[in-house]
């Protein structure tokens, strides 16, 4: 998990929810920044024009923090890379 | 159960005014707000002119996330609400949330978000359309953001009747306030339709103007769009007498009717119908109105009809009669909340407000519809009449 990749994650997660940059870490929960089901799907949106990746639902209905959404996104850049 | 309905609250926005009083000073002063569109591209359409909210910025009423989750039509409606509640003085304590209702209209709904997202789509060939456009665009997004912001449990719902959603939405209000369904109820209705898809599509109809909006006058050549809002807060006149509320004035009937004529043409007796159901349901005689707050759209169809319609009622006695949509523009859904909030304060003043932009009359039009310039007038019952594409007409019936 690079910091280059938690960053731009985090950066997109505080774009989308108006917050401070520096409020957003890898180990918030959504919980903690209020982000509900609908600022979720908002939030994977604009992850997909970020990474030019598609999120599949089965796996959005999965993260339920900053943590899981990384990962996930780790994950299908590395399928795209090897596809 | 029968209680009179007592109006404690007024919010408008619209090219006329942000805000109530500044609407109620501009019309009274006879000023069109009707100008050059800036909202779409100058020469993407064929008209030229609009009544748009001048000089808007969201982010004076919302924060960053707010403005992200409402279309424009929403934010309207949710600014005319706040404006009316906060006039009113209501607190809205457990119980009265919970005996509150929201009636909320709305021709279109969010066109703006979807016109954004089909552009995406079709112009700009993306493959995803923005998350939040459902939310955003159904057309009771705002009666339910308002209920959100009030914690209202009540009855909330969004009436889609075209240029007649507002009328009858407050007339359902009145009817639940009267009939003690609802204890106090936010009533109104929004509309933003300056999004190009939609205006392409008005163009097509031909009737919007080249110029301007000349409601009843010999050579009126079409309506002319505006957006905005307007809510009125509505609760038993005991209970606003006995809080010593403002009251601006009562709301004594609403009537409704179907042409099942034609399905943009307007018919005469259709809409007569719709006048005498409000004075049925006010139990007044027709010779107690002293102004009519006309659709008046100044189409070459609806004018002379109205006109009909409102003589086959009066008779020789036609009260004073104008078309504000002359100074506003017809803001589709929101044009009975706007209009509403025009004969009311009409009434509470003393104040008909013009027909502006009249220039020489029409033998079809020949009554007094006061053109150009307001008047002092003592009047104590007005109606306010919408009569919507599809045949659908709702007038409601005002007290001072």
């Amino acid at each position: 998990m690079s910091s280059e990749l938690i960053g731009r994650v985090t950066g997109v997660i505080a774009k989308t929810q108006h917050l401070p940059p520096e409020s957003v870490t890898i180990d918030s929960s959504f919980e903690e920044l209020k982000i509900d089901s609908l600022d979720g799907i908002n939030i994977l949106f604009a992850l997909e024009s970020e990474f030019d990746i598609d999120i599949p639902d089965d796996a959005a209905r999965q993260i339920r923090s900053v943590r899981g959404m990384v990962e996930g996104i780790e994950k299908l850049l590395a399928a795209k890379q090897s596809a | 159960m029968m209680r009179r309905v007592a109006v404690t609250g007024i919010g408008v926005i619209c090219a006329s005014g942000r805000g109530r009083d500044a609407f109620r000073r501009s019309l009274a002063r006879g000023e069109s707000a009707i100008r050059p569109m800036q909202l779409v591209p100058p020469g993407s359409v064929k008209f030229a002119n609009g009544a748009e909210v001048a000089d808007y910025r969201a982010m004076d009423y919302f924060d960053a996330k707010e403005i992200d989750a409402l279309d424009r039509f929403a934010q309207f409606a949710l600014i005319a609400a706040r404006e009316a509640v906060a006039d009113s003085g209501i607190q809205f304590g457990d119980e009265l949330k919970e005996n509150a209702a929201i009636v909320t209209g709305s021709c279109i709904g969010g066109k703006t978000t979807e016109d954004d997202g089909f552009r995406g789509l079709y112009a700009e060939k993306q493959t995803r359309f923005p998350p939040l456009s459902i939310p955003k665009a159904m057309a009771n997004a705002g009666a339910s953001r308002i209920s959100l912001e009030y914690g209202i449990t009540g009855p909330v719902y969004t009436i889609s009747t075209a240029c007649s959603s507002s009328n009858h939405a407050i007339g359902q209000a009145f009817w639940m306030v009267r009939n003690g369904a609802a204890e106090v109820a936010i009533a109104g209705g929004s509309e933003a339709p300056f999004s190009l898809g939609l205006l392409k599509a008005w163009e097509a109809l031909r009737v919007v103007s080249p110029d301007t909006c000349r409601p009843f006058s010999k050579d009126r050549s079409g309506m002319i769009l505006g957006e905005g809002a307007a809510m009125l807060v509505l609760e038993p006149m005991d209970r606003a007498k006995a809080r010593g509320a403002h009251i601006w004035g009562e709301i004594a009937g609403f009537g409704m009717s179907s042409d099942a004529h034609h399905i943009t043409q307007p018919s005469a007796a259709g809409a007569a119908r719709a006048i005498r159901a409000a004075l049925r349901d006010a139990q007044i005689d027709a010779e107690r109105i002293g102004y009519v707050n006309a659709h008046g759209t100044g189409t070459s169809a609806n004018d002379p009809a109205e006109v009909e319609a409102i003589r086959s009622v009066f008779g020789a006695r036609v009260p004073l009669v104008s078309s504000t949509k002359s100074m506003h523009g017809h803001t589709l859904g929101a044009a009975g909340a706007i209009e509403a909030a025009a004969t009311i304060l009409a009434l509470h003043d003393g104040i008909a407000p013009p027909t502006a932009n009249f220039h020489e009359p029409d033998p079809a039009c020949a009554i007094d519809v006061v053109p150009n310039e307001a008047r002092r007038v003592e009047m104590e019952y007005a109606l306010s009449n919408s009569f919507a594409f599809g045949g659908l007409n709702a007038v409601l019936l005002f007290r001072r």
